[in-house]
């Protein structure tokens, strides 16, 4: 065993964009570089901790040696570490596009604004990052209350970073909402201290029984974890948290901070609450995600706006990651529905951060992001044009793109269960993706005689959305391994909730 | 059965934590907004801190831990919010959320 072998990498994940958040803050100058060294770190460490993984199986450390119930534990399994992973690699890219981003000093009449957001950029995000990070590895349930508190704050900031009055009263109104969403988590925190005298994650697993007690924490966590996941029909304050926000911030918000609600309701729903779903619960939340696709997809098609379109369709693929309470009632198919949903969740992120990028710069270029009047744009932007397009190709799920694999284990799922109505759902979503996205390639591939006059584009930026939008495509022709990892430590091998 | 000293101190912060949650909706102003979700945070603080006091006759020190945490990060929420509630007034002129969202051009 060599030093890298068994050093504990799980704690620079969150150690290194800490630091980076308070070295940010006084070298302003050198944010950009500390930003794009520590995202590289932190990928690094979680490269290596997801060899420890494969090999060892999960991990657990305790911070500072204290251990529970004094001190914080940390863990990381399959799932964490692919949570992970989708940051590191989303994280290198948006800071590498933001870098450039807020330098550009194109627009000089609105310098101060620009030099303002980039001074406050790089600090919110590497918080936002180091929060997301200890999300993903808490052991307990406190533990996933702070971390949300951070990672919400963080959020919220970015949000309002623009500043301008829109950008302000969504900024506004996601704080109510995260706040109170936070506050329904930490009462279900209470509760189910309160009945068990634990908060980790492992110890209650093996305590939670059916009973007025673990209901009422189940609702309020849940209920709190889907309004902060603008899971349909409390999806009312993203799109225009998200649309309003800076190109880089809208990427984050839409690929991991929704994530990271998800991410719990994941692990209570199947973790700590097996014993006490019933499959009526679970019908209720893919009803949820049914009502998300449908009237998501819907919007996406009816906006004007590029950037309101690519929000809401943010809305609609978050509906399918709630078909996976349903799919994993039975036994058969629970490993597959939840290889699938969490594959989902990488594609996606993948997908809609490089489309959000992608947005970004035919924006820039064009100096709006009125889908009608784009006409020609690809002419200009071929390589923008086709990160939007590539990505497309993802959330639409075509092959070979991760969308479709995540799309083809949900259907298996769906149809070896004999669910027939949520494989039907499932491929009315797919038509209507590819309706909202070829609407928006309609406009961009006519020809136009003369292009009108446009903004350059940096290079970095064009290339960076194409990055993700092909490795959102190649994430279809390497699920092998993310599938095999997610076996450590997955909590439906053996049994399916509401069945045992 | 009688009702234990805690358990009536747990249901008055399940009650703080509704009467909040109801202005939280109900009410447009920012500041009442605000100081809902304070109301609706002080109802689980109470909770967590009867059911300390289950564990006779000392008290379980965790909750009040959690609390002590919950009280840093409630006074951050509180801050953060002022300072946006703020923003929105000085670039709206209202103390109020718009009805209809907004996009800037």
């Amino acid at each position: 065993m060599t030093l890298w072998d068994t050093a504990p990498w799980l704690i620079w994940s969150i150690v290194l964009p800490l630091s980076a958040g308070i070295l940010t803050f006084l070298f302003r100058r050198a944010a950009p570089w500390i930003g794009i060294i520590t995202t590289l770190g932190s990928a690094v460490s979680v490269a290596a901790l997801a060899g420890q993984v494969t090999h060892a199986g999960p991990l657990r450390y305790s911070v500072g040696g204290w251990g529970v119930p004094l001190g914080v534990d940390l863990r990381a399994d399959g799932l964490s570490v692919l949570m992970l992973g989708m940051s590191a690699v989303i994280a290198v890219a948006v800071s590498v596009y933001a870098s450039r981003y807020f330098s550009d000093s194109d627009a000089t009449d609105k310098h101060t604004a620009q030099a303002h957001q980039r001074a406050y950029f790089w600090p919110l995000w590497m918080f936002l990052l180091a929060g997301l990070n200890g999300l993903f590895l808490a052991a307990d349930i406190f533990h996933l209350y702070v971390t949300l508190e951070l990672l919400g704050f963080a959020a919220v900031s970015l949000a309002a970073l623009a500043g301008k009055r829109a950008a302000v009263a969504a900024a506004m109104r996601y704080l109510l909402v995260s706040l109170s969403g936070s506050l329904f988590f930490l009462f279900g925190v209470a509760i189910l201290y309160a009945a068990y005298a634990t908060v980790d994650l492992t110890a209650l697993a093996g305590k939670v029984q059916p009973g007025p007690l673990a209901w009422s924490a189940l609702a309020l966590m849940a209920a709190g974890l889907l309004i902060k996941g603008a899971v349909f029909p409390l999806h009312f304050w993203l799109p225009p948290a998200h649309a309003n926000a800076p190109t880089p911030v809208s990427a984050l918000l839409s690929a991991l901070v929704v994530k990271a609600s998800f991410y719990i309701l994941l692990r209570l729903w199947f973790e700590l609450f097996s014993t006490v779903v019933t499959p009526a619960a679970a019908s209720f939340l893919g009803l949820l995600g049914a009502g998300a696709i449908l009237w998501g997809s819907a919007q996406a098609l009816n906006q004007t706006r590029l950037k309101l379109l690519v929000a809401y369709s943010t809305v609609a693929q978050l509906g399918y990651l709630m078909l996976v309470f349903p799919l994993a009632q039975h036994v058969g198919s629970a490993l597959t529905a939840w290889s699938a949903c969490i594959y989902f969740v990488l594609a996606h992120a993948c997908a809609k951060t490089a489309m959000f990028l992608a947005v970004g710069n035919i924006a820039h270029a064009a100096g709006h992001d009125r889908i009608a009047e784009l006409d020609g744009i690809t002419q200009a932007l071929p390589l923008s044009v086709a990160a939007f397009a590539l990505a497309g190709i993802s959330l639409i799920g075509l092959p070979p793109s991760g969308g479709f694999i995540a799309k083809w284990m949900l259907l298996q799922a769906a149809i070896s269960s004999g669910e027939w109505g949520w494989a039907t759902l499932i491929l009315a979503g797919s038509l209507l993706a590819a309706a909202y996205v070829m609407r928006v390639l309609w406009h961009a591939f006519t020809q136009v005689a003369v292009a009108r006059p446009l903004h350059r584009v940096p290079r970095t930026m064009e290339w960076s959305a194409l990055a993700l939008s092909l490795l959102a495509v190649l994430l279809g022709l390497m699920a092998a391994r993310p599938v095999e990892l997610l076996r450590s430590g997955a909590p439906v091998s053996i049994h399916a909730p509401g069945q045992t | 059965m009688t009702l234990e000293p805690y358990l009536l101190y747990a249901l008055a912060g399940v009650g703080l934590f509704a009467i909040g949650l109801e202005a939280l909706i109900a009410r447009a102003h920012l500041l009442r907004k605000i100081l809902a979700l304070n109301v609706m945070g002080t109802g689980v603080f109470l909770f967590l801190i009867a059911i300390a006091y289950r564990s006779e006759p000392l008290a379980d020190p965790v909750p009040q831990a959690m609390v002590l945490t919950g009280i840093v990060v409630s006074v951050c929420a509180t801050g953060l919010a002022l300072a946006l509630a703020h923003r929105v007034q000085t670039t709206t002129g209202r103390m109020e959320l718009p009805e209809n969202d907004e996009f800037d051009a």
